[in-house]
């Protein structure tokens, strides 16, 4: 039996192959209290962004697009690198630009962090799904949305500490960054860390990627940065996707990574009947109207339902983002 | 590039001045980022802008476009100053030691024989002391003042730390920095490596940007060492491939060039390409040029190429001017003296400057060809598209033939990289609609053409209906077969000089290499540096053998690098008079007491002695020139020039303007502006996300960067009341774009001879077709003025000024 | 997938809820989600592989072009993804913003298909044959080199100069198709002869 893949430099099979991420491989399931232990462990992977090595490039952005066929929105100029201007349902992964001034050395620091999924160890937007196994968890750390199971409610965005996933407006289901489980399946890694020009972004088991951060820190220490450190935060219980930042001491200037991020205390604690009051408390009044609409007319889907639920999504993806990126 | 991409990771110091390779060149960036995370390297950017290049140096100085001679310099002088130069490396392998002639001189921004009227140099003294014994005179110690290294040292002296900050703008604390880093490299064992592109080219002193860091890697004793170079970033996959192969006014194929009307016949043209050694012992492997020449010809012509008619010389066209370069075409063609263009590949209303006068132009044509794979502007100049190309459609009589092209996916054949690799690749898809290959399309035009002059004959139908096209279905050559003429045969049987009965290739076969390349006819090659690519071991462009033994980065075994599958230029300077290697850990060869032995295919013949045989073998000297003679119109060495508009004074000659012999047509001398009118400094630049004016035809890279926009200080705008994605107006004395503002931190004001120069950033990437957002590009702006020597148009430093604006007519996306 | 069917699925289980349980956990309970988990197929299967080196830019990355059909056994081949070629030296298997998005050069909606021709003072391009664009362009060069040629400068030597008419030729054409332009070019004596390099 394949277990995770090592690397993401290797050139992809053509020929059938099994996949190697399956049912039986799920630690954990949206909405499911009873699931039974996966039949095997598989060596937990990890993507490692090392922003002092990113250029800034986008191949990853375009990586991303053409593996996973979507077709992100030709913009506008607004004054900004970041385009298109948030993460959308069309784009999984974005590099954010914030232009910095080191206050100890007066130099102007371009800081360019690719935002896109986490993949928690502790997923708040798996422990906020209400939908039955619309969000999943591999043993490898991988987190998944189903989106034959997803309702489009939206809960995973107020679920998510990193404020990732997207609805659709098409589909009106949830889209986020797979960390390319369909690769990752077949002994591939994801897309951007293979297409990424000077491998800021590698990808191997998270025990290798731990490994290979503390090489760069070394290397950044040498160059003057003595605040370098790896970004794999204890608050979702650590992170898939983690990064190397020239000053760990304050993530929030790389466009405003959370320097403490942590699951909401109240997604963290529902279960079963407070899940209702806990929804409620996040701020999310208009889920009662959506639910009395279909409990009401079980077979049917009124044009209340769509606007119930497009308001829904909509107060998700207003919520403010980074002042670089005027959205 | 003298090295290769993979070479770069060899390097303890990056130095990207005059280029951008983390945006322009991702991929072979990569090399610099394994150099610093393996290594510890160090990278230094020199930019007007900090670029996303800067974002991951160890040390970003700013400088104003326009002005790197007088920074290069200040390098040099700082390094001489300090004693930090290899010194063994540069009395053995440089000409610092030759003698120059008394009356050349350097005074007020001018050398010796400067003519104000030609706007041309009387280069006569600009050249070496011979001996009685017809070889240069030199100074093995120094001392003479008038060896080129005192000289060299007298002219520098003006570029202090202080100059180079009142010429540059760069603040002194930086270029000391920089200095002090760069000149650690004249160690023996720490090597710096030049990457460099079109932000050095791209001015009317090009070459003498190029030249001036040359001489410092010379200085330091980094030219064909691993991890060094003069690397030439190239901007197009096979830019190195069609100058190579000769497609330039003033080329033929591997550097061979085009008679002039003063070589009447072929005798007269060899007598000036003789190439006789200057110092005893020298290679000087230029002496083979005849058969490189005569072979080149029986390529062309075949049968009709023969001794008793001087090899078909006259065949060739003879130039009455140095050249007949894209601005000297266009501005022919404006002046109503072209009737028909044929536009392959190239998009020159967006790419040559001041575009106002490109549309004139080619609204003076009789009729337009344009091949491509993608719409372009250029076949659509005639289009009205409001304000982003507002033609009166009507007026223009141009007939236009725009003829589909396959695109790399739909073709077979080689690409020379920039590390001069030839490789090889495979047509994996299906034209679109009826496109066709060029081949094919070249091939139609040449069969009529030929046709036509068989049967009406007309003016002079030698060469054409003469010309070699032995395929095996004309129609439609194949690339096998094309590579095959490139690569050269035996006409006839090639036998031994010593041993005449001996045969080395039998006629009809491929020659191995340029080696075997002869004078008298017997032998044909298209284009002699790249012989060896298809011998009769077969088509070595095509080798897939990636094996690196210890790790060298030269891949010896992965298709074939021009000449001879070298990957280093000048590899024989990688060892010492002894043929020691300067770093042990860093051999790329070594003297084994007999031959030249190592990881590489020797740059010198394999026996010549290391003590007897320079390493530069294309020179006469067998040296390198710290002193370029009269090889170089504006100087032997390089002088600080402002560009032709600059914000600022030369301070050596206030009265000098851009470069004193850089050719300018009337008509544009008309449309250069002063700082008086136009007050800020432009420039122009690729953007990471996009590949010039190509991926806005792609749905991917349109989104990634969907609309054209300037870049100003925040400084700038605050002064101009200019808001972050506001609209703007910028023009230039010719002509004018409008475009959204991104106000940065990463362009600063600098001051220059005491004023303040703004900095205005314009990208190249947007037209009225495909899929991003219409926009404009920088020739709008730029001046139509080239390079002294090479005729590269001044897109990089130009004048132009600012306002807030509204947003132009007829916006939206193009298609 | 459609909102149609997203929306199917999501109240079939909505009404099971109400069915099986009272307030239940709003409804969803304990119920089996409608699709076990899965990952998206992985969409190279079975696709032909053609090597490559990316069009753009110096570097020269290799490149893997994966085809539906394949055009070495005579078949039509539609390119439907393309990635680096980790096996090459240089680039190792990465490429940049460009090149991981040439797919959508190769098939972009602004490929020309079709030879088009624009008559003198015409708003707009029609189509024309190759075969009749091949002649006309012949006939206008032909015509053009015989009435301008420049055979002899003043002194009587052959100079053989065509400057009325120009080509500048590509800069990511192969060497083959350079080699063969060159021909055409030098052989008809067109002067006014450059490409992208000296730009």
């Amino acid at each position: 039996m394949m277990d995770s893949p090592r690397t993401a430099v290797s050139n992809p099979p053509v020929q059938p192959m099994e996949t190697n991420l399956t049912q039986k491989d799920l630690i954990r399931r949206s909405a499911t209290s009873e699931l039974p232990p996966p039949e095997r462990q598989l060596t937990p992977v990890a993507k490692l962004i090392d922003v002092s090595k990113c250029i800034g490039c986008k191949a990853c952005q375009s990586a991303c697009v053409e593996w996973n066929d979507t077709n992100p929105e030709i913009g506008e100029n607004v004054g900004s690198y970041v385009n298109p201007h948030d993460l959308t349902e069309d784009m999984f992964t974005l590099m954010r630009f914030t232009e910095w001034v080191n206050p100890e050395t007066d130099n102007l620091e371009w800081l360019i962090r690719k935002d896109g999924c986490m993949h928690c160890a502790d997923p708040g937007c798996l422990k906020a799904c209400p939908a039955p196994g619309a969000i999943v968890q591999y043993s490898n750390g991988i987190v998944d949305f189903i989106h034959e199971n997803c309702i489009g409610c939206g809960y995973c965005i107020k679920g998510c500490p990193f404020n990732i996933p997207r609805i659709s407006k098409v589909d009106h289901t949830a889209y986020k960054c797979t960390l390319c489980s369909d690769r990752v399946a077949v002994g591939q890694g994801p897309a951007c860390a293979k297409a990424c020009p000077t491998q800021a972004i590698v990808f191997g088991t998270k025990e290798d990627m731990k490994k290979h951060a503390d090489d760069r820190i070394t290397d950044l220490k040498s160059r003057g940065y003595a605040n370098a450190g790896l970004y794999d935060p204890p608050g979702v219980g650590g992170t898939h996707v983690m990064y190397v930042l020239h000053h760990n001491d304050k993530p929030h200037i790389y466009s405003d990574l959370p320097d403490h991020p942590k699951i909401s205390g109240v997604v963290q604690t529902w279960k079963g009947v407070t899940k209702y009051t806990g929804l409620a408390a996040m701020g999310l009044v208009a889920v009662g109207a959506v639910l009395h609409g279909i409990f009401g007319r079980a077979n049917r889907v009124q044009p209340e339902d769509e606007a119930n639920a497009e308001r829904l999504v909509d107060s998700a993806e207003t919520r403010g983002r980074t002042p670089d990126d005027p959205g | 590039m003298t090295n290769s991409w993979t070479d770069i990771k060899n390097t303890d110091l990056v130095v990207v001045m005059g280029g951008n390779a983390a945006e322009a060149h991702p991929c072979g960036f990569k090399w610099v980022t394994e150099a610093k995370a393996n290594r510890g390297a160090r990278l230094i950017v020199v930019d007007p802008r900090y670029t996303r290049t800067a974002s991951v140096s160890d040390l970003y100085a700013p400088i104003r476009q326009g002005t790197d001679i007088a920074f290069l310099n200040g390098v040099m002088r700082y390094c001489i100053d300090n004693d930090k130069v290899q010194w063994e490396y540069v009395k053995a392998f440089t000409n610092a030691s030759y003698l120059v002639k008394d009356g050349f001189g350097y005074k007020d921004g001018l050398f010796t024989g400067y003519d104000a009227e030609k706007r041309d140099y009387d280069r006569s003294t600009w050249d070496y002391v011979i001996g009685d014994d017809g070889f240069v005179v030199t100074d093995p110690t120094l001392q003479n003042p008038r060896c080129v290294w005192n000289l060299l040292k007298e002219h520098l002296a003006p570029y202090t730390p202080d100059m180079v900050e009142r010429i540059c703008g760069t603040p002194k604390d930086k270029f000391l920095k920089v200095a002090g880093m760069i000149s650690e490299c004249s160690s023996p064992t720490k090597t710096m490596t030049s990457m460099y592109a079109l932000g050095w080219t791209q001015h009317s002193k090009g070459s003498q940007n190029i030249r001036g860091m040359a001489m410092l890697q010379l200085i330091l004793g980094n030219i064909g060492v691993r991890g060094g170079g003069m690397n030439a970033l190239r901007g197009h996959s096979n830019i190195q491939g069609l100058t190579d192969l000769g497609l330039m006014s003033h080329l033929l194929t591997g550097y061979l060039t085009m008679p002039t009307e003063k070589e009447v016949d072929f005798a007269t043209y060899m007598s000036t390409r003789q190439f006789k050694p200057l110092r005893p012992g020298q290679t000087s492997y230029w002496q083979n040029y005849k058969k490189f020449m005569v072979s080149f010809q029986k390529a062309m012509w075949g049968d009709a190429a023969r001794a008793d008619n001087d090899w078909a010389f006259n065949y060739l066209s003879k130039l009455d001017v140095p050249s007949y370069d894209v601005l000297r075409v266009f501005e022919l063609m404006y002046d109503g003296k072209v009737n028909g263009y044929i536009c392959q590949g190239f998009n020159p209303l967006l790419a040559f400057p001041n575009r106002a006068k490109n549309t004139k132009a080619l609204s003076n044509l009789k009729w337009l060809v344009t091949l491509d794979p993608l719409d372009t502007e250029t076949s659509r100049f005639w289009e009205n598209h409001g304000d982003f190309n507002p033609v009166d459609t009507a007026s223009i009589q141009t007939e236009v033939f725009q003829l589909p092209t396959t695109c790399f996916a739909e073709d077979d054949g080689s690409l020379t990289n920039s590390g001069r690799w030839l490789q090889w690749h495979w047509a994996g898809g299906t034209p679109p609609g009826e496109a066709k290959h060029d081949t094919y399309t070249i091939a139609q035009l040449f069969l009529r053409l030929r046709d036509l002059y068989r049967k009406e004959g007309g003016a002079f139908p030698d060469p054409i209906v003469n010309l070699s096209w032995e395929y095996a279905d004309p129609n439609n050559p194949t690339p096998e077969e094309l590579a095959k003429e490139i690569n050269g045969r035996a006409l006839s049987d090639l036998t031994d000089p010593a041993d005449p009965t001996k045969v080395l290739v039998a006629a009809g076969k491929q020659v191995t290499n340029f080696s075997q390349l002869r004078d008298d006819g017997s032998t044909m090659c298209g284009c002699w540096i790249y012989s060896g690519n298809f011998n009769e071991q077969g088509n070595n462009m095509a080798r897939r053998d990636n094996h690196d033994p210890d790790d060298t980065g030269a891949y010896l075994g992965w298709t074939f690098a021009w000449p001879l599958n070298r990957r280093t230029l000048y590899n024989r300077a990688s060892a010492d008079l002894q043929g020691k290697p300067w770093d042990p850990s860093r051999k790329l060869l070594e003297w084994d007491g007999s031959k030249w032995t190592g990881y590489d295919v020797p740059d010198i013949a394999p026996t010549a002695k290391p003590d007897e045989v320079g390493p530069f073998i294309m020179n006469q000297e067998g040296t390198a020139r710290l002193f370029a003679r009269g090889l170089m119109r504006d100087g032997p060495f390089p002088a600080h020039m402002e560009p032709f508009e600059s914000p600022v004074a030369n301070v050596f000659n206030p009265k000098m303007r851009g470069n004193p012999v850089a050719r300018v047509f009337e008509t544009d001398v008309a449309q250069l502006g002063t700082s008086d009118e136009f007050p800020y400094a432009g420039t122009s630049y690729r953007l990471t996300e996009h590949f010039h004016f190509w991926t806005k035809h792609n749905r991917v890279n349109s989104a990634l960067q969907p609309e054209f926009f300037v870049e100003i200080s925040e400084e700038l705008a605050k002064e101009k009341n200019i808001d972050n994605g506001g609209w703007v107006r910028v023009w230039s004395k010719r002509g004018e774009v409008k475009a959204k503002a991104m106000v940065t931190k990463r362009i600063r004001p600098l001051t220059c001879d005491g004023k303040t120069v703004h900095i205005v950033g314009v990208p190249l990437h947007w037209g009225f077709t495909g899929s991003a957002k219409k926009g404009f590009g920088p020739n709008s702006l730029a001046a139509f003025v080239g390079d002294a020597n090479i005729e590269t148009p001044e897109s990089k430093a130009f004048l132009v000024n600012i306002e807030p604006s509204t947003a132009p007519k007829d916006r939206g996306a193009s298609a | 997938m459609n909102m149609e069917l997203s929306r199917r699925g999501f109240l079939k289980l909505a009404g099971t809820g109400v069915a099986a349980t009272s307030l239940g956990a709003m409804g969803f309970g304990e119920a089996e989600a409608a699709e076990i988990a899965h990952v998206r197929p992985f969409k190279l299967t079975t696709t032909t592989e053609t090597r490559n080196t990316c069009p753009y830019c110096s570097v020269a990355c290799g490149i893997i072009m994966y085809s539906k059909g394949d055009l070495r056994k005579g078949e039509t081949a539609d390119i439907v993804h393309i990635e680096g070629d980790a096996d090459h030296p240089t680039n190792r298997g990465t490429l940049c913003p460009k090149g991981a998005a040439l797919k959508d050069f190769v098939k972009s909606p602004t490929r020309l298909q079709y030879p088009m021709h624009r008559k003198p003072g015409s708003d707009k391009f029609e189509r024309i044959s190759w075969e009749d664009a091949f002649d006309r362009i012949a006939r206008l060069m032909k015509d053009d080199r015989d009435a301008n040629f420049v055979a002899t400068n003043a002194a009587g030597v052959p100079v053989n100069r065509w400057t009325t008419v120009g080509l500048l030729a590509a800069s990511a054409t192969t060497n083959e198709t350079a080699w063969a332009t060159f021909k055409f070019a030098k052989a008809l004596g067109m002067v006014g002869f450059d490409n992208q390099a000296r730009v």
